[in-house]
């Protein structure tokens, strides 16, 4: 029987993607582990990978196309003397059903992780929180979930009757907004019905129409930058923290005289090449390990405290950005911070990270020194209770025994979630953090 | 002298009366229910119960009169209609008594009277027992009684209702039953199944008027198959009454004929039986002979509630004890209560063959300005109805043609009142076409045809 490819769930929040591009053509023979497409998802654009064996007799979804949902049949592969006439005319794929009548319809291809990214040009810089979705991390002595590959059984489960789900894929209502009214609060025609007529503001974030925004401006001339997948996530998530978590913000100065030594001393011993960054990321985790309370994350229910390290590190990319993650930080030497860093780094720029190496997460680091930023405050990226916000390091008149004196000075501004931490807690992580960055010493033992 | 205090008092031990008042004791309310009659009410007495204990004995009588059928041969069959009658009044004796342990076991306690509200939070109760009592909470399940019309009122000896007609003494060689819903339409089944000569006639269009039209069709064929003469848009004019037999006028289309019968069955309708409740000055609503509630059972009156056949249509036991545990879960505060969905009301007849129907017919759903989309199945296409000897029948599925929704189901044939459930229950789970679809029915059942039913809506039907 001919095999129908879905689209594939690439992330736990992939509802659709686009298909940015076919790697094989219809008539090609498809072994196990080509690549058949590309993928444009909400963080990065990946490879998909074939699991079936056959021909590809028939590309359904042209590349180029967005709003592709998931589990849409994509594709038709032909096994061994099947012909493109046994495809039973798939041609036109609903456009929002997860299940199709067809019995061939069935997800027998389960998606592949996600494998090498389609390469983005991009300088490293720092910028603001990234573009992860909500994803509390696992704490280390709980199981991670289950790999990527099986993206919706991440989704958090939504409790609705099947006439509620259709409505409201029919009338683009989210379900995720809605308060079911059934038994155990199954959400049921009735909810979605009410929704539709209190209509799509009510169930929904404020809207920003084209013609409003342009009207707004004094209708002067414009170029459109279409919005990718990223920019989108980008805007929701940041929007959603800014609106709900409150954010406070705190600075301090950091002297880094003596850690600029360090550096140059293991230069020079060690032909040790490494970035105040990765002293950063080692101070930050240290930090963390001895003041867990900035570890954490918001809950309803109580406030999770993490009992694992792994620090995000904003990375920019061409039309976006990127956290590549320094999981367990507090148990690696900034030597080690380093390699990972440079390997992650390189990766992230061609696009090749896997899921799991930017997706988590228990505390972001974002860096806009070699912007000679002195200082900034970083949007918290949720479920994170912290982001730590590091400005340029630059000679500065200080007075040090009543006398003016120069020092290399490091701005860093903490931003934490005021559900989890408060100013004078914030501050205790913050003195940690300086005292370990003055005295570099403990970052290297 | 008996405790005269309750959280809730429970105005007729109906259907509706006794199981609100059971739910209301689960929920450790004290409860009494008022009975002027037998616990169990109309239902258990002389409705459902009964009557159905006189259709299984005229089906026994149909298939021993179809033994060869089946490779039997039998002589000499016959019945004694009073043994008859007197096993059905047997089985409602039993249940009878089984709702009375019912309300012992949950210390619910029963008034033998007739109640009266008596000001607020006050019931009088009159007759074989005499009390006053005081109640936080008042539900009213007073029931309904037969309609009569003008010139048509029943006598109890030529001109029957259904409490005559299911106690004959003698077996009438002729019936002429008035009105062709579901209570006219089992008891026409019930003596034509006996031998009896039976006609109908039905003031609107078709028989069974709530079924769908396709149901109503159906049916009239096989009832005419059966010998039974059926008149629609007809109406009964006089009823002219001899020493044992009645004539009746009929006019139909401008043209009048007569019809003689020995008896004459009335089932033209249903009124609430609101008198004699002591609802004047209090501001429960009566309009139409029914009580006014709202989605909770609630009347006007704060701390009165009405529930069952008294609050109108449709008249079905199983509405009223739905709305019995509704009402008193609303009054105990109960999240889970949820208000009654018409829609999701399985209506059964117990004709031959049975009728079950649930949610909107196919004209109904498009007045409603659905577009919908049909399927169908017959009974010749189902191996066990062939393998049963039942070969007569359908089964009928109108879903929404955008959303998938099941909006009806409508059945005729062997067994369907026990099959109907399963289309109540995807409507309740508000199932769309592909859980059906996706739903694994047994092999070999009438249930199968539920699915196919299904199936052919959406051209995918296997066996037709």
């Amino acid at each position: 029987m001919p095999i129908q490819v879905l689209m594939p769930a690439l992330s736990p929040t992939m509802t659709e993607g686009s298909l940015a591009k076919w790697h094989k053509k219809e008539g090609d023979t498809i072994k196990a582990g080509d690549i058949l497409a590309e993928i444009e998802t909400d963080k990065a654009t990946m490879e998909f990978e074939a699991v079936d064996e056959g021909t590809l007799g028939r590309i359904l979804v042209p590349e180029g196309t967005k709003g592709v949902l998931v589990n849409q049949p994509i594709a038709v592969i032909l096994g061994e003397g099947e012909k493109i006439s046994d495809i039973k005319a798939p041609a036109a794929p609903p456009a929002r059903s997860a299940t199709t009548e067809s019995p061939a319809a069935r997800p027998m291809t389960p998606a592949p992780a996600p494998s090498a990214p389609k390469p983005a040009p991009a300088a490293v810089i720092a910028g603001a929180a990234a573009a992860r979705p909500i994803f509390a991390p696992a704490p280390a002595s709980a199981p991670r979930p289950a790999p990527p590959s099986r993206g919706p059984a991440f989704a958090r489960r939504v409790f609705v009757s099947p006439l509620a789900r259709r409505l409201a894929e029919k009338s683009n209502i989210d379900l995720s907004c809605l308060a079911g009214s059934g038994p155990h609060g199954r959400i049921v025609k009735a909810d979605v019905e009410a929704a539709m007529v209190r209509g799509p503001a009510a169930s929904a974030e404020p809207t920003y129409p084209k013609a409003k925004i342009v009207a707004e401006a004094g209708n002067i001339p414009f170029t459109e930058v279409p919005h990718t997948n990223m920019r989108r996530v980008i805007a929701k998530r940041m929007t959603e923290s800014m609106s709900h978590v409150p954010h406070f913000f705190l600075t301090v100065d950091c002297e880094i005289d003596a850690l600029l030594k360090a550096r140059a001393d293991l230069a020079d011993t060690k032909s040790l090449k490494l970035s105040v960054n990765d002293f950063v990321i080692r101070a930050a985790a240290l930090a963390l390990k001895q003041y867990p309370a900035a570890n954490a994350s918001y809950s309803d229910e109580a406030i999770l405290r993490w009992s694992q390290v792994d620090i995000a590190v904003a990375a920019a990319l061409e039309d976006g950005l990127i956290t590549p993650i320094v999981k367990n930080a507090d148990r690696k030497s900034v030597a080690a911070i380093s390699a990972e860093m440079k390997d992650l780094g390189l990766r992230a720029r061609a696009g090749k990270l896997k899921l799991a190496e930017f997706q988590g997460g228990t505390f972001s680091l974002s860096n806009l020194g070699m912007f000679g930023i002195r200082e900034f405050t970083a949007v918290i990226n949720p479920p994170q209770a912290c982001i730590l916000a590091g400005g340029v390091g630059e000679k500065r008149a200080v007075v040090k025994h009543d006398q003016i004196a120069i020092a290399t000075v490091m701005s860093c501004t903490l931003a934490c979630d005021h559900r989890v931490l408060d100013g004078a807690m914030g501050s205790q992580w913050l003195q940690i953090f300086k005292k370990l960055i003055e005295e570099p010493a403990a970052l290297l033992v | 002298m008996a405790d005269t205090s309750f959280d809730v008092v429970v105005i007729g031990g109906g259907p509706g009366g006794y199981v609100a008042a059971i739910r209301a004791a689960q929920l450790g309310m004290k409860t009494a229910v008022v009975e002027r009659e037998h616990l169990g009410g109309i239902c258990l007495n002389w409705g459902c119960i009964p009557t159905k204990a006189l259709l299984r004995c005229s089906e026994i009588n149909h298939l021993l009169h179809h033994l060869d059928q089946f490779g039997f041969s039998a002589k000499g069959i016959t019945f004694d209609i009073t043994k008859v009658v007197e096993r059905s009044r047997k089985v409602a004796a039993q249940l009878s008594s089984g709702v009375g342990y019912l309300m012992k076991k949950n210390k619910i306690t029963v008034f033998d009277g007739t109640a009266l509200l008596a000001g607020k939070g006050k019931v009088k109760v009159t007759g074989k027992t005499d009390a006053d009592l005081t109640a936080k909470h008042i539900i009213i399940a007073s029931g309904a009684r037969a309609r009569s019309l003008p010139g048509l009122e029943p006598d109890g000896k030529l001109v029957w209702t259904y409490k005559e007609a299911m106690i004959p003494k003698e077996m009438p060689k002729s019936l002429l039953v008035i009105g062709s819903g579901a209570i006219g339409i089992e008891f026409a089944s019930f003596y034509r199944n006996l031998g009896a000569e039976v006609t109908v006639v039905e003031v609107l269009d078709r028989i069974l008027p709530v079924e769908d039209e396709e149901i109503s069709s159906f049916a009239r064929k096989s009832f005419e198959k059966q010998g039974m003469k059926i008149y629609t848009s007809a109406t009964v004019k006089k009823l002219a009454k001899g020493a044992n037999d009645v004539t009746a006028t009929v006019e139909s289309q401008g043209k009048s004929f007569e019809v003689k019968a020995d008896r004459v069955v009335l089932a033209v309708g249903i009124v609430g039986n609101v008198e004699n409740l002591g609802l004047e000055g209090t501001k429960v609503k009566v309009e139409k002979t029914h009580i006014v509630v709202d989605q909770w059972l609630a009347t006007g009156e704060p701390g009165v509630y009405a529930i069952g056949d008294v609050v109108g249509p449709p008249w079905l036991a199983h509405k009223a004890m739905h709305e019995g545990v509704i009402c008193v879960e609303h009054i105990a505060g109960l999240k889970t209560a949820h208000p009654l969905n018409v829609q999701n009301v399985p209506g059964c007849t117990y004709c031959m063959p049975q009728v079950a129907s649930v949610g909107l017919t196919e004209k109904a759903a498009k007045a409603a300005g659905r577009e919908v989309r049909v399927g169908h199945f017959p009974y010749i296409g189902n191996g066990k109805a062939i393998a049963l000897g039942e070969p007569e029948g359908m089964v009928k599925t109108v879903f929404d043609a955008k959303t998938g929704e099941l909006l009806g189901a409508h059945m005729i044939g062997a067994e369907v009142t026990e099959l109907i459930q399963g289309y109540a229950i995807a409507r309740t789970l508000e199932s769309t076409e592909q859980e059906l679809i996706q739903t694994i029915f047994p092999h070999p059942t009438l249930s199968e045809m539920m699915h196919e039913a299904v199936l052919e809506a959406y051209k995918r039907a296997l066996h037709i």
